[in-house]
């Protein structure tokens, strides 16, 4: 579905990522792990197009994608949620949602399917979206990514910094999604909640992929020992 | 009290009008990050269109077209590979402002003219005279427009959602450069709509714009960066202040005490008037 090789990127003269290449196959779940500062998130926001490639290809559901903007990614239906519950603060929940199945051009009806997913959103419509709680905020941002109707989801940290009642329902609905076929490639800290969800994994470090295997493999001590800080 | 009430209709007349050109400038400056010089020769555009026409009635929209247009142009040919280096930019727009004088002097020459005022604007009622009355309408409406629009169009959600946070607008599918164009055009046409208030309570030249940029910046500051709620309140401050600090004072001393103002102000409040707010992990 998504292939990513010989990846490089960064940011003005410093380079970040050095060659990464992976691979998400067809309902795949995919986690990429790593300390802080090992590329993670540029990873992401390369795949994304937020960042220019300066090396390397990312291929997306066998179209060449690497040179094309963000939007053009997402109208091709790949749909990010970024690090940090963000949100378009001074629109309302509705609008958040509203702003982005209209950009994305899909029909109203995918803002109602997100919402069964997220029932926690539906009496919060009407408020700001810059007065929820960051629980709340990172619904909403799943929500936003699934109303574009994505046939592959990148998730950027979804449980980060956030109440631990609210990272189960989010763990849930990442499940499920999962389970109805649709492949993700997510980066997450907590290896029990990788353990769980994830079919394979990807450690980085230093802009490099250093190990990739099956879930099972995180137990492995040399595993641990490239996550332990 | 009879002088300090006659002030009032001018210094709203005058807010009126940097509202009509800070509505623009809050979007470009507050959206896109862009510092146009270029915007006050946009009003000077709309102004001389308003001459050459010699019809308030047509003037309107065609002025709007018009500078609308030239800020299109801006946007496209210079500003948009300018984006995310705002010295740059600065120093790029100030030049096309140079420039576009020169042609304004070419082509009208360099003493001002005069655009007579409709028939139907002369008088007035008590204090206040049509064509202060007239301006202040055309404020609201503009005011009213671009609220309609950000709140009730999909293409002005489109706007504030690229305002409100680019890199998310982006990556939720949103055309930002799309939105930065039409943008661009709307805000450039309201300073052009701007201009042609301006005939009506004084003569046209080629410096015209170069009159109202520094205080529609000072209103986008006060204000908050690309807060319409921010513009409107910050321009009705600044154009009060403005013509009673002139009515007590002179001109200059005037200019010397609004600034004075607002840096005071943004001393105590640095963000404006209003801000973006959100949580947001650090």
């Amino acid at each position: 579905m998504l292939s990513v090789n010989g990846l490089e990127s960064g940011y003005g003269r410093a380079r970040v990522l050095f060659g990464v290449s992976l691979e998400v196959g067809p309902g795949q779940l995919v986690c990429v792990m790593g300390r802080n500062g090992v590329g993670k998130t540029t990873l992401l926001n390369t795949v994304m197009g937020v960042l220019p490639a300066t090396a390397g290809t990312v291929t997306f559901d066998g179209a060449d994608v690497t040179r094309l903007k963000p939007h053009e990614r997402v109208r091709l239906s790949m749909g990010y949620v970024p690090q940090g519950h963000q949100c378009f603060p001074q629109l309302s929940v509705l609008g958040n949602l509203l702003v982005t199945v209209e950009a994305a051009k899909q029909p109203k009806e995918a803002i109602d399917e997100a919402l069964d997913l997220f029932p926690a959103l539906r009496p919060l419509l009407k408020r700001s979206a810059g007065h929820l709680s960051g629980g709340q905020q990172q619904q909403l941002a799943m929500a936003r990514a699934l109303v574009t109707r994505p046939r592959m989801l990148i998730l950027d940290e979804p449980t980060e910094g956030i109440q631990p009642s609210i990272i189960l329902e989010i763990e849930a609905a990442i499940e499920r999604l999962h389970a109805a076929g649709l492949p993700v490639l997510l980066v997450e800290q907590y290896l029990d909640i990788a353990l769980r969800l994830a079919d394979t994994f990807v450690i980085l470090d230093g802009g490099h992929v250093v190990r990739t295997g099956a879930a099972e493999d995180l137990h492995q001590e040399d595993v641990r020992k490239l996550l332990a800080v | 009290m009879t002088a300090f009430l006659n002030q009032l209709p001018i210094g709203l007349s005058i807010g009126a009008v940097l509202m009509l050109i800070a509505l623009g400038l809050t979007f470009t400056f507050g959206q896109m990050g862009v510092i146009n010089m270029a915007h006050g020769e946009f009003i000077m555009a709309g102004a001389y269109t308003a001459f050459l026409l010699q019809d308030m009635v047509l003037a309107l929209p065609a002025a709007f077209l018009v500078a609308g247009v030239m800020g299109l142009i801006l946007e496209r040919s210079a500003i948009r590979h300018f984006y995310g280096r705002p010295l740059d930019t600065l120093l790029l727009t100030w030049g096309v402002s140079l420039v576009l004088q020169q042609l304004a002097r070419d082509l009208f020459g360099a003493p001002n003219v005069q655009v007579p005022a409709p028939a139907w604007l002369s008088g007035g009622v008590g204090i206040l005279p049509y064509n202060r009355l007239f301006i202040m309408g055309l404020a609201v409406a503009g005011v009213v427009a671009v609220w309609l629009y950000l709140t009730r169009t999909g293409l002005g959600r489109r706007t504030q959602a690229v305002v409100q946070n680019r890199q998310l607008a982006a990556t939720s599918g949103i055309d930002t450069g799309r939105v930065d164009m039409l943008t661009f055009f709307i805000g450039s046409g309201l300073a052009g709509v701007a201009g042609v208030a301006l005939t009506l309570i004084g003569p046209v030249g080629p410096a015209l714009g170069t009159y109202y940029i520094v205080d529609a910046f000072l209103v986008v500051v006060a204000g908050g960066l690309g807060q319409l709620r921010g513009a409107v309140l910050a321009a009705l401050g600044l154009g009060l202040l403005n013509s009673y600090a002139e009515f007590w004072s002179d001109a200059s001393l005037a200019k010397v005490i609004v600034l004075a103002a607002v840096i005071a102000f943004l001393q105590v409040r640095p963000q404006g008037l209003f801000v973006l707010r959100s949580r947001v992990l650090t």
